[in-house]
């Protein structure tokens, strides 16, 4: 049972997150280059000059400091980053690989416990579910931010995400498995109540990255989220069904 | 009969332990990717985490 369990998500989380890295790679992580460049010049007094990276599209960039940025991260330029091209892509594929892991793991614990049936179909719902909650109940308090976007302080902000996904899980989880009324009316209350508290933002709405870019960042980010949930729910339906197991037990 | 019985909801509840398991190994490797505080990690997983909307920085 151990075993199937590990291989369905391992399988799933592989077949979801590899096809998203790829999509990634052409989408969002150039908008990401980009708006690091206009931070960078913000910034370029703080940077670590190493020496210049030529970055896609011809642009000069002083290496050691293109991840190392924000007040988060201030003063950390000295730590290890991938270096630009091959590296990062590599990198960032197996971030959202192991993410991709992470949901398929988590969406057939759920319907396992929720004694739904398992197949392509239901998968596909249960991975939307989890979009909703992941993706779009705490994008309506914070939007898919570009690096350079003005923002609150990262724990509250993370505090903030948490709380709204895990209520809104919760929330989606009365609505459509208990589905009584009283569970409908906590259900609807509780995906209300983050965003009636309201997420952290910063005083000064102040970015150092292009509206145009930013707004193209959140839309693109919004989609990946969709393609990365769908397909994972689905591919736990499709090898759950297709029962590939070396050994159940 | 009331082995047989016994029996069968062992292994249910042996299931539901394992399912619990690995939701939180899944949010587990979530986290490691989206919010670990560890710098490497941030710089490791840095465009993953903003094309997933995790809060960064």
């Amino acid at each position: 049972m151990l075993i199937r369990f590990l291989w369905v998500g391992l399988m799933a989380g592989l077949l979801a997150g590899v096809p998203t890295a790829a999509i990634q790679h052409f989408t969002t992580t150039p908008l990401i280059i980009q708006a690091e460049l206009y931070e960078q010049a913000e910034h370029s007094d703080h940077a670590a000059l190493d020496g210049p990276t030529l970055l896609q599209g011809g642009a000069v960039i002083p290496a050691g400091y293109l991840l190392a940025h924000g007040p988060a991260t201030e003063g950390a330029a000295d730590e290890w980053a991938p270096d630009e091209g091959l590296e990062r892509t590599f990198y960032t594929s197996i971030a959202t690989i192991i993410t991709a892991i992470g949901y398929a793991f988590m969406l057939l614990a759920a319907m396992f416990l929720a004694k739904s049936e398992i197949t392509p179909r239901t998968g596909l719902l249960w991975g939307l579910a989890g979009f909703a909650a992941a993706g779009l109940a705490p994008s309506l308090g914070l939007s898919p931010e570009l690096p350079g976007a003005a923002s609150a302080g990262l724990l509250s902000r993370q505090i903030w995400w948490i709380t709204t996904v895990v209520t809104t899980a919760c929330g989606l989880w009365m609505l459509l498995r208990i589905s009584t009324p009283l569970a409908i009316g906590i259900g609807v209350v509780l995906m209300v109540v983050p965003h009636f508290i309201g997420a952290p933002h910063p005083e000064l709405l102040t970015s150092e990255v292009p509206s145009e870019l930013a707004a193209h960042f959140a839309s693109s980010s919004l989609v990946l989220h969709a393609i990365i949930w769908a397909l994972a729910g689905t591919f736990v339906g499709f090898m759950w069904q297709r029962g590939e197991t070396p050994a159940e037990q | 009969m009331i082995s047989a019985s016994t029996s069968r909801v062992s292994v249910q509840s042996n299931a539901r332990t394992i399912a619990l398991t690995m939701f939180i190994l899944g949010a587990g490797l979530v986290f490691l990717t989206g919010f670990a505080p560890s710098t490497t990690l941030h710089n490791a997983a840095h465009d993953s985490r903003h094309t997933l909307s995790f809060p960064c920085h």
